[in-house]
């Protein structure tokens, strides 16, 4: 039995193990096991389990509120961003308009923006006395504002499209730009009228990359922290705003600890479900590269839905952020860039003074290294999932069974990072990664290696559909022909998932622009990022701290918007065609 | 290609553990004769100080003092605690004095009798053993807005009693002392000055007059405020430094603060931010020296602009400015052992008083 293919093959088969192995590796050492060790600490603090927390949990009618409270609320916040994003999403694959790439990138933006900013920019629209309350007491000769959204559910549900918004545009966009159009063509010369068209044939089709993007949402919406917290009041809390309170307020770890197990729960059951349904609705398809599949929009009801989106996303995303910029030039003299020439006077000689130079550098390198570490352990993990219905992975004997069983966990395990509890994996960081080699407590790296873990379920979730929808005889195909598998992958596979990894780099780039709720709670060296320089001219009064973080916040969506249209543009060869 | 994505998932990782081996900021990094030994400051996100200062005890003594702020007070102090015996730090700066007792039970500092306390008045002092010296204080007060007052022919209020009048409806803001360090000094001011026994009923008072509840104080200062947020409310839950730190950061346009503080007696919680070595240093004599250097003179008088707080040495000289920082000749009186015992069951009690 034993010839030299045989020893090669098996030789190959070890690497390919090895190779998977590091997406799950990062995830024991970075997510497990600080998260086993604080629950630890939290649990049974004298070495003695006591769930005393738990139960306590489960008997008090205001924790039974919470969730229940974090459920909803996320299911409305999910179904709304949907509503709205799946119209926008295709019109953004199937027609070509003038500044598609602009608002594309536009709808990135408040990914990365400070809560405590996009709450400001929400009330100088919607507040008592913002734009749009006194615009309409002026035109209807009203006495009081006609709106307030001040700390309502609405205002809740309006920042998570606000934030949410593009997760559906990119991640359905993206697959639906590579959909065949002959299926529905095909279908429309068999007589299916329009409704008919999309229900029968395209949503289905769709379906991967819906339910991928709605998990998301859900998650996110479900562990939603500063849009609560700030927009919300303090008469609203979701689990995550619990564990912060019981943490920060009242060191109270064990019902901290008991309410990180209950979101963890929760998360991993819908993401079981998730792996259900989906593994039901993938088939294989004949992607196409998307200059085949989108055209310039014609005719009255295409324009009117262009139209319809692009006005959607003026109104919705882009007057928040160009209030905040109009804010951010207003000084007490008019407008000028008094507060931009300010950020790099360090006034008061202070130690821990961020040029801005600085600040975007450190942003900027963090995320570099974010990307770069998510999308090499994205792209394997995908891989591993996306390899779970392919037979050759079949092998037969005990040890395959075991591997299959695992492979049932392994699609909420790379979801888990998104469920866990930011305050609990901070603290479990403290308590875990405290001696050599991995002290990691005071290590700057600690910062982009917190992101790549937010960033990980993110590239996972969109490089999956691409990779499950490919169409198995393509990389067969290539096989035969005699390429050895590096071949086959780097000419086949990364061709079909280019387009789906430059989405990931994005979601990579752009989380760890924006992320502040995990790294605020850990300490860390003095590499202050922008978000953190926000904050830090939020925290004393006056006219120019103020003016200052709109600045900066102006500065970070500036530095954001390049480096998406940057991504946007990237082309190497066919990749990005699909 | 897969080979290439194995060496660079390697790199990346190996890299992250290499940059773990040689940590710049880790505490006990050792010393050769040339290089200056490092101390590490531990602090909450607020603390600031000029970089002229530090560069002063850097030379005197050849050190190299590392930051580590590690999220607010409360975040930085847990941290504190979970790496107890093994810090992350060889001094820890800001626990207050509503954190005081949380602090010293859970024994993470190392008593200190700095000669530079011989300075500091005995009311600041709360820890007899020395484990958490003071270094700053600063008053929780109410903020009003001048002008709006002026223009509404209304005379602002004297003091906390007044809040409930109906003159007064719809134009107060506080911070929740669930998640916001001021509003929980605000509620611990009530607290002193009602008495355990009424200081709910004024809550319930209050929330009668239309009080607003934010999370944070960014929220209440800069959307809710009259004069800084454009919002309705020209009376909020601040600092008594606030109204001079509106003048220093007024880009020139003011030479009077557009608020002013309500002073009554018992209207405002005095806040004390203490300093302490961290149990199990391994660098105990440095981080004296860099206590005793926080503490003395110098330091303290580059407290106020940095911090916008008051300096414990009484031989600390006060900016200009300053004479628009005003002091309650009274603040409110509640004890931090007692703070400690009740807090949650307080926070509990308003949250159900103020917000169910």
């Amino acid at each position: 039995m034993i010839s030299p293919g045989g020893t090669r093959r098996s030789l190959a088969r070890v690497a390919r193990m090895a190779l998977y192995a590091l997406p799950l590796a990062f995830l024991a050492v970075f997510l497990f096991y600080p998260l086993l060790s604080i629950l630890g600490v939290s649990l049974a603090p004298q070495g003695r389990l006591d769930l005393s927390a738990l139960g306590e949990l489960v008997r008090n009618g205001y924790y039974r509120r919470t969730i229940w409270f974090t459920t909803w609320q996320a299911v409305l916040s999910t179904a709304l961003t949907l509503a709205l994003g799946l119209p926008g999403a295709y019109v953004f694959a199937r027609y070509a308009f003038p500044g598609k790439q602009l608002l594309r990138a536009l709808t990135t933006i408040p990914f990365v923006l400070p809560t405590v900013v996009v709450a400001s920019a929400f009330r100088a629209l919607l507040g008592p006395q913002g734009r749009l309350n006194l615009a309409l007491m002026e035109t209807l000769g009203l006495e009081r504002p006609p709106l307030n959204l001040q700390h309502t559910l609405a205002i809740i549900l309006i920042a998570h499209v606000f934030y949410n918004y593009t997760v559906v545009l990119r991640l359905v966009s993206g697959f639906w730009a590579n959909l065949d159009p002959r299926l529905e063509e095909a279908g429309a010369v068999l007589g299916a009228g329009r409704w008919r068209l999309f229900r029968e044939v395209t949503l289905p089709l769709l379906t991967p990359a819906v339910a991928a993007a709605a998990l998301l949402v859900f998650v996110f919406c479900f562990t939603s922290f500063g849009v609560v917290l700030l927009l919300g009041g303090p008469r609203f809390a979701t689990v995550e705003v619990e564990i912060y309170y019981q943490t920060v307020s009242f060191l109270n770890l064990p019902m901290a600890a008991a309410l990180s197990l209950v979101q963890i729960l929760f998360t991993t059951v819908l993401i079981w479900l998730y792996t259900r349904l989906q593994a039901r609705t993938t088939v294989p398809l004949n992607l196409r590269p998307r200059s085949m599949t989108t055209r310039p929009a014609q005719g009255w009801r295409a324009r009117l839905m262009v139209a319809f989106n692009v006005g959607l996303i003026v109104l919705m995303l882009a007057l928040p952020l160009l209030a905040l910029v109009e804010r951010s030039l207003a000084t007490a003299d008019g407008y000028s860039l008094a507060y931009y020439r300010e950020l790099s006077v360090n006034r008061r000689g202070s130690v821990l003074f961020v040029p801005p130079l600085e600040a975007v550098r450190n942003s900027v390198s963090f995320a570099l290294v974010t990307v770069a570490l998510a999308l090499t352990l994205g792209t394997l993990a995908a891989q591993i999932l996306a390899s779970q219905g392919n037979a050759r992975a079949r092998a037969k004997g005990g040890a395959a069974i075991l591997v299959r069983g695992l492979r049932a966990l392994l699609d909420p395990i790379f979801m888990l990072p998104l469920g866990v509890s930011a305050v609990t994996l901070g603290l479990g960081y403290i308590v875990a990664l405290d001696t050599p080699p991995l002290n990691l407590r005071t290590s700057a790296w600690l910062t982009p290696l917190a992101h790549t873990l937010v960033a990980l379920p993110f590239v996972v979730r969109t490089l999956l559909p691409a990779l499950r929808g490919m169409n198995p005889r393509w990389r067969e195909a290539a096989a035969v022909l005699g390429a050895p598998p590096w071949r086959v992958w780097l000419e086949v596979d990364l061709v079909i998932i280019g387009r789906a990894m430059l989405v990931a780099a994005a979601f990579a780039f752009t989380v760890s622009m924006g992320e502040f709720g995990a790294t605020s709670l850990i300490a860390r060296p003095d590499r202050p990022t922008m978000p953190v320089a926000i904050s830090r001219f939020l925290s004393q009064p006056g006219a120019l701290n103020q003016g200052q973080a709109l600045a900066m916040s102006a500065l970070l969506m500036g530095v954001c918007m390049v480096a998406f249209m940057a991504i946007e543009r990237l082309r190497v060869g066919e990749i990005g065609e699909f | 290609m897969r080979n290439l994505m194995l060496v660079l998932g390697l790199t990346l990782m190996l890299a992250a553990c290499a940059g773990a081996e040689t940590p710049t900021t880790a505490p006990g990094a050792t010393a050769t004769p040339a290089a200056p030994r490092v101390v590490t400051l531990m602090s909450h996100d607020s603390f600031a100080v000029s970089e002229q200062v530090i560069a002063e005890f850097e030379a005197q003594y050849n050190a190299k003092v590392a930051f580590l702020p590690a999220g607010d007070a409360g975040a930085a102090l847990n941290q504190a605690i979970l790496s107890a015996g093994n810090p992350m730090a060889d001094v820890f700066f800001g626990v207050d004095n509503t954190f005081l007792g949380r602090a010293l039970q859970a024994d993470i500092f190392e008593p200190y009798a700095s000669p530079e306390l011989a300075h500091i008045p005995d009311a600041l002092e709360l820890d007899p053993q020395h484990r958490l010296l003071p270094v700053d204080y600063g008053d929780v007060c109410l903020n009003y807005d001048k002008a709006w007052f002026e223009k509404a022919g209304v005379a602002p209020p004297s003091g906390l009693d007044d809040l409930t009048q109906p003159e007064y409806k719809g134009l107060l803001v506080v911070e929740n002392p669930a998640t916001s360090s001021p509003g929980l000094a605000f509620m611990l001011a009530t607290i002193g000055h009602f008495g355990e026994d009424g200081w709910l009923d004024f809550w319930a008072a209050l929330r009668d007059n239309d009080v607003l509840v934010t999370s944070g104080w960014e929220e209440a200062y800069w959307s809710e405020s009259t004069w800084a947020g454009g919002g309705g409310r020209p009376l909020v839950v601040s600092y008594a430094t606030s109204p001079a730190a509106e003048v220093y950061f007024s880009e020139g346009a003011l030479d009077a603060p557009p608020t002013s503080n309500v002073l009554g007696p018992g209207a405002c919680f005095r806040q004390i931010e203490f300093v302490g070595i961290l149990a199990g240093t391994e660098n105990r004599d440095l981080a004296e020296r860099l206590i005793d250097f926080m503490l003395g003179q110098r330091f303290q008088e580059d407290i106020p602009l940095q911090m916008f707080v008051f300096p414990a040495n009484e031989q600390a000289d006060l900016p200009d400015f300053y004479r628009w920082a005003e002091q309650p000749t009274e603040p409110a009186e509640v004890d931090a052992a007692r703070i400690q015992s009740q807090r949650e069951t307080w926070v509990q009690q308003w949250t159900e008083t103020v917000l169910r």
